[in-house]
């Protein structure tokens, strides 16, 4: 099942360790900013007197890594879902098409690429956590496999019931995801994407895309089918012309 | 005709749109220059928001939409043998030719770093909707190339290739019509991702269906328009004859098209945000009423069919319409769910309509030089300066 983050909005103060350690991890330039953008891949922003964490979700049916044209995202067996920068043409469908509205562009740079949270992908390789993770003192932000995770967060749940929202956002959304978040207020109310289904959006792309060979071989042979009847008509009006002729003259 | 006289008139007269075209020309050029080197941000009003503006919206998908023109006469007159339209498969085969040109420009702007374009043949992804437009803009380009290049072979007499192309003209015709039937498609397919974004007055599982075929029924729509354009350019006559019919297929393909679309938003049970009528109620119905119900309606009518000006009047209501479906899904129906209302900057607007005026100059050029039209190269033009 790979491994996972899970954030626990209840427990976050609003220090910004995670962010600011993502920036040193990930070499990104400049200061943590108020919004996610290509310099800035996790910020912590506060609502309803929560202190919420924005990141990548890393969706267990990734939309980005299904919708790029160069394969230049994927989804590693870990979890993360990673980015090839030396691949990027720079179509930005990711950036349309990812429902948690993730992947940012540098606007600002003639030869731009995508920047996003890639859940330190290297770090887990060795064995070690995420940096944010590592960071953050107050247990807002846990690593952990994922299957651990999701029963850490159903005993939080269930152990203080009056403080929880009954739900771990991220296990059914857009087909789930491998960052998951606790919190003691409705989701919409802090600006999460609820609207979600609980199908990845790529399924709906693929049903498409899947029939192209079909499609081909059926609608090639119709295209035929139709050429060789009318040609087949022509040729006999044709014939019916000559003989006719034939028989005015004998 | 003597070939001096020939000359002489197909003498390059610079007049009023030559010199809207030069300016729109250069300006194109100098906004190109500040893309590729401050970067997208500096010249369009694109944003981490809003990732796809008016080069998508407007370029690439009304491009590919209006150069269907071609594939359905192809078809028509190779396919369906109807042998009496090949008069106007030749224009029709140059603009679709000039709309996937006007695509592949419009690409490489927009792409981050088109330098990379090849990276689509390399690096495959199946699953990706824009691996699949990628490869159809590049494939059907090519066959629009092929079944356009018999007409440069006999203008410099070159007629062992043109044979070539003449016996796999019926291949040629239905890789063509498959391609551009998944390419017309796709484009519609491309949104199929975004179900939480896309307003529901336009999302539906259908998309594809409802591109392929508001493609036909616009495609019909340019063909009338680009002979009516050349008529009042190179003053060649309208062939009333061919056109009829062909608006006839037009209110057939449109009509489908907006049952279509009906059903689809009352599967999504949107009528309430059209009696709503806020920003994308009204939107829709300006697309809706004026660019498929009113040229339906119009053209469903042989008195104002077979009449020059209320046939270009339909056609041109079918085009628009068109444009603004495109408009409307890439854009309008995609704002509410980013947040922000997104406005094209004066320089996106410049790439986009110096992009079209070159496009009508190269055609102009196009039917001067190559045998175009059934009577051959143009070589007067009634109104010296409309033409460029």
């Amino acid at each position: 099942m790979g491994m996972g983050l899970l954030i626990d909005a209840t427990r976050c103060i609003g220090c910004g360790a995670c962010s600011s350690a993502c920036k040193e991890q990930n070499k990104l330039p400049g200061k943590v900013e108020e919004v996610l953008t290509a310099y800035t891949w996790t910020t912590v922003q506060e609502k309803e007197g929560l202190n919420v964490r924005h990141l990548c979700m890393h969706c267990e049916v990734p939309t980005c890594v299904s919708v790029c044209p160069v394969a230049a995202l994927t989804k590693t067996p870990e979890g993360p879902v990673v980015y090839d920068r030396e691949r990027c043409m720079g179509c930005r469908y990711c950036m349309m098409a990812c429902p948690f509205e993730i992947p940012k562009y540098q606007w600002d740079s003639p030869v731009p690429v995508i920047g996003k949270c890639i859940m330190c992908a290297g770090r887990i390789k060795e064995g070690k956590n995420t940096a944010c993770a590592e960071a953050c003192q107050y247990g807002a932000t846990t690593f952990g496999k994922k299957e651990d995770l999701i029963w850490e967060a159903r005993t939080r749940i269930r152990e203080k019931p009056g403080t929880y929202v009954n739900q771990i956002y991220g296990l059914t959304e857009a087909g789930g995801t491998s960052v998951m978040m606790l919190s003691n207020v409705p989701f919409d109310k802090l600006g999460m994407k609820t609207n979600l289904s609980t199908e990845p959006p790529a399924m709906r792309t693929w049903a498409v895309l899947s029939n192209i060979p079909n499609f081909v071989g059926v609608w090639g042979a119709f295209l035929f089918g139709i050429h060789w009847i009318t040609a087949r008509r022509e040729d006999v009006a044709k014939a019916d012309d000559h003989t006719n002729r034939r028989g005015d003259r004998s | 005709m003597n070939s001096t006289a020939t000359l002489a008139s197909r003498r390059f007269r610079p007049g009023f749109w030559t010199a809207v075209f030069v300016v729109l020309f250069l300006a194109f050029v100098a906004v190109t220059v500040l893309r590729f080197t401050k970067g997208l941000g500096a010249v369009t009003n694109l944003s981490d928001q809003f990732p796809w503006g008016l080069w998508i919206g407007f370029d690439l998908l009304c491009g590919v939409g209006l150069a269907a023109g071609a594939f359905t006469l192809t078809a028509i007159v190779h396919l369906f043998n109807l042998k009496r339209f090949e008069p106007i498969v030749r224009p029709t085969l140059l603009t679709g030719f000039l709309g996937y040109g006007f695509v592949i420009v419009a690409l490489l702007l927009d792409l981050g770093q088109p330098w990379r374009i090849w990276h689509a043949m390399v690096y495959w992804n199946p699953h990706s909707v824009m691996f699949e437009v990628a490869w159809c803009v590049m494939l059907y380009t090519t066959v629009l190339a092929l079944e356009f290049s018999p007409i440069v072979f006999e203008r410099f007499g070159f007629h062992a290739p043109a044979r070539i192309i003449h016996k796999i003209i019926t291949p040629l015709v239905v890789l063509g019509v498959i391609l551009s039937t998944l390419h017309q498609s796709s484009l519609g397919t491309v949104y199929l991702i975004v179900p939480s974004k896309l307003h529901p007055l336009w999302y539906s599982p259908m998309l594809p269906l409802h591109f392929y075929i508001s493609a036909i029924g616009a495609g019909i729509g340019m063909v009338i328009l680009e002979s009516y354009l050349s008529k009042r350019a190179f003053g060649r006559h309208l062939e009333m004859d061919l056109l009829e019919p062909l608006a006839r297929g037009m209110v057939v393909a449109l009509g489908i098209y907006g049952l279509m679309r009906i059903q689809a938003i009352y599967r999504n049970h949107a009528f309430g945000s059209i009696l709503e009528f806020g920003y994308e109620g009204r939107m829709f119905l300006l697309e809706f009423v004026m660019g498929v119900i009113l040229p339906v309606v119009l053209m469903s009518f042989r008195r104002l069919r077979t009449n020059p000006d209320w046939l270009v009047g339909g056609a041109f209501l079918a085009v628009m319409g068109f444009v603004m479906n495109r408009l409307n899904v890439s854009i309008t129906g995609m704002e509410a769910a980013s947040g922000i209302r997104y406005i094209p900057s004066a320089m996106e607007i410049i790439v986009s309509v110096g992009l079209v005026a070159t496009g009508m100059a190269v055609f102009a050029f196009a039917v001067r030089t190559f045998p175009i039209f059934p009577e051959g190269p143009v070589t007067d033009s009634k109104g010296s300066d409309v033409g460029v």
